[in-house]
């Protein structure tokens, strides 16, 4: 065994450079954890490690991945088709860490799909890649036909009698293709719209078959926690979490990057540490921890460990981890207003309160920024932060949509009647 | 890949790469998006009957096929210049400039968000974050990503500045 990794999910990646090849790859390490568990392991033993290690849905929930896993019928419960999806749609405004792994270590990818898709006896996965990532969609192609020559994907697998294909599916756009209901109506071929739940897709997925929707760094973990160990993978968090994270910050600091960290890091450590603190001339205001469905997280409690649980005790959510900052030069009711703008327009139109509510949210936002709001407007916006809200619509994108404005409105309430009080945005 | 006749019907290569397409999945439909986006890249769009064409080829009818076609943002069925630009209007671009490059988009070339340039050269159009926001502002001209764009990079990437076209 080659040195073990502090900070798995990047180890073979080094930025501006092609991803490893097969032979590359395999001399890191890769593939072994394939080699030894296919037909040699029950696959049950997988689910129950992968749920021991505590991983968590990094698509933005947190969900554990091994829970979920054992939520879809066994083989002979339902016979006939099972899929394993990947969701590497990443159209969150905000987010771009999927896209690293992704074009950084495509084989981990591969490999992280095998070993999942082994385990829940999946024998077709897709990848469900946003169209606009043409770098990945190439890389992957490139590696699944470098697997498929060694004989690691295919009909029966070094002879274990375990058969899979991986199928790379482009989009063409549409932040709802990102829900995995929607992601799978979308995989059929229709509009994207998202599905009644339940049935979860465990059940009824793909062409009603049992299908499980993962996010592409959850499943870039399998591989390490696998080869590894669940002790091992448990020891690499801080502040009581699990594992390590792809963090990452953009907006007014020194280095807008991606940051592989224990879970559990603060948000100031990663900030001023890794991003090299805002720059000359910016003071940093709030963030949205982990894309555009976040609430502002205020200045004061930079020192919150970036947990899914820690997030939610300060009223907001990790989500995705990369993390936008609100800088004081930047009006934060027009940094709400281009929130609202990306929800409106990307709003699948399927239920009324999310296709007719965003829009004015939007347009009562831009006009209190451009000066022409009235005290009124304000009650609307808090209306509107119960209408849309959880359990208020047919899917979470309304929700999402509602934590910048509920937080912007209880953090920045003095900015908006600012805006109303003088007739004019005091940022123009 | 080389530009055929936006409208003329499909021929035998585009036939037999949508039956190929088909193969992929378990139901012709599914195939949907995927032959959409092929012919796309020959014609630079979907026009009416080519839609009617491929939804033929999937066993769908036109209107099952558009309803699908329109509910895409990549998917054009209206035509477009010969370089999409695709400028990113979402959170992280937006705080770093990116309606400077969209009215210099607008001075230089003559179009808003939307439009064509009259000799048919770029369209401009609106996109979601591009997964590009540490190198804010992004874009995509074609299939290639650009970041950290300044109106000196947009000029050079979109050739504005020379005589030399494209
Ligand atoms: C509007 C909306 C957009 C979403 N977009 C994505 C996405 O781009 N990528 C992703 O992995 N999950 C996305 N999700 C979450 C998925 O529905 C799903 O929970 C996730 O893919 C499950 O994978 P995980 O358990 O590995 O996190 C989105 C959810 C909603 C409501
Ligand atoms: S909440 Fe919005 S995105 Fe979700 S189903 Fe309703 S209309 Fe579509
Ligand atoms: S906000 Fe423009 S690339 Fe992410």
């Amino acid at each position: 065994m080659s040195a073990i990794p502090t900070k798995p999910l990047t180890r073979n990646i080094t930025r501006g450079e092609i991803p490893l090849d097969i032979a590359s790859y395999e001399r890191a390490d890769g593939y072994v954890a394939v080699r030894d568990t296919l037909g040699k392991v029950d696959p049950a033993a997988i689910v129950q490690m992968i749920t021991d290690s505590g991983l968590g849905g990094c698509g933005g929930g947190g969900f554990p991945t091994g829970r979920k896993w054992q939520l879809m019928p066994t083989r002979a419960q339902r016979p006939g088709p099972r899929y394993f999806v990947v969701n590497a749609d990443e159209m969150e405004p905000g987010t771009f860490k999927d896209r690293l792994l992704l074009e950084g270590d495509p084989h981990q990818m591969i490999e992280g799909i095998i070993l999942s898709a082994y385990a829940v006896q999946a024998d077709v996965a897709f990848i469900f890649v946003r169209g606009e990532y043409v770098t990945a969609i190439e890389r992957l192609n490139i590696a699944i036909a470098q697997a498929a020559a060694a004989g690691l994907l295919g009909a029966n697998i070094f002879g274990s009698g375990y058969n899979l294909s991986i199928q790379v599916h482009g989009g063409a756009g549409r932040y709802i293709c990102g829900e995995e209901t929607a992601l799978l109506n979308s995989l059929e071929g229709k509009r994207a719209i998202p599905r009644s739940k339940p049935p979860f897709p465990q059940i009824n997925g793909l062409w009603g078959c049992p299908t499980i929707v993962n996010n592409v760094e959850t499943v870039c973990n399998v591989p390490h926690i696998v080869r590894y160990g669940t002790d091992w993978y448990r020891g690499l968090g801080a502040n009581g979490a699990v594992g390590t994270k792809i963090y990452g910050v953009s907006g007014r600091v020194n280095r807008p990057g991606t940051f592989e960290l224990p879970m559990g890091t603060s948000m100031r450590a990663m900030i001023d540490d890794c991003a090299g603190g805002m720059k000359d001339g910016y003071r940093l205001r709030a963030v949205l921890p982990g894309g555009a469905s976040t609430g502002f997280l205020p200045e004061d409690q930079m020192d919150v460990p970036m947990t899914f649980a820690d997030m939610a005790k300060r009223g907001t959510r990790l989500g995705t981890g990369t993390a936008i900052v609100l800088d004081d030069r930047t009006c934060p009711v027009g940094f709400i207003a281009n929130l609202q703008q990306f929800f409106a327009r990307e709003s699948c139109g399927w239920c009324a309160p999310c296709r007719d509510g965003l829009p004015w949210v939007e347009r009562t936002l831009k006009s209190i920024e451009t000066g022409t709001g009235v005290a009124r407007d304000l009650d609307i916006l808090t209306e509107m932060t119960d209408n849309l809200g959880p359990g208020r619509t047919f899917c979470a994108l309304a929700p999402g949509a509602m934590a910048s404005l509920q937080s912007g409105l209880k953090y920045f309430g003095d900015v908006f009647r600012q805006h109303i009080d003088s007739r004019a945005c005091p940022w123009t | 890949m080389s530009i055929v006749d936006r409208q003329s019907p499909l021929d035998g290569t585009e036939r037999a790469a949508i039956a190929d397409l088909i193969a992929h999945y378990p139901t012709a439909r599914a195939a949907a998006i995927d032959a959409l986006k092929y012919v796309q890249k020959r014609r630079r769009y979907v026009a009416d009957n080519t839609l009617q064409e491929v939804a033929h080829l999937l066993g769908l009818s036109a209107a099952e096929l558009d309803e699908v076609a329109t509910f895409y943002n990549l998917i054009y069925r209206k035509p477009v210049g010969e370089r999409v630009i695709l400028l990113c209007d979402s959170i992280t671009c937006w705080m770093t400039g990116r309606d400077a490059l969209a009215r210099h988009i607008e001075q230089t070339i003559g179009i808003k968000s939307g439009e064509t340039s009259a000799d048919d050269r770029f369209t401009l159009l609106p996109i979601v974050c591009l997964g590009h926001c540490d190198h804010a502002p992004a874009m995509m001209v074609g299939d290639v990503l650009h970041g950290d764009v300044d109106t000196a990079k947009l000029d050079e990437i979109l050739h504005i500045k020379g005589d030399d076209a494209r």
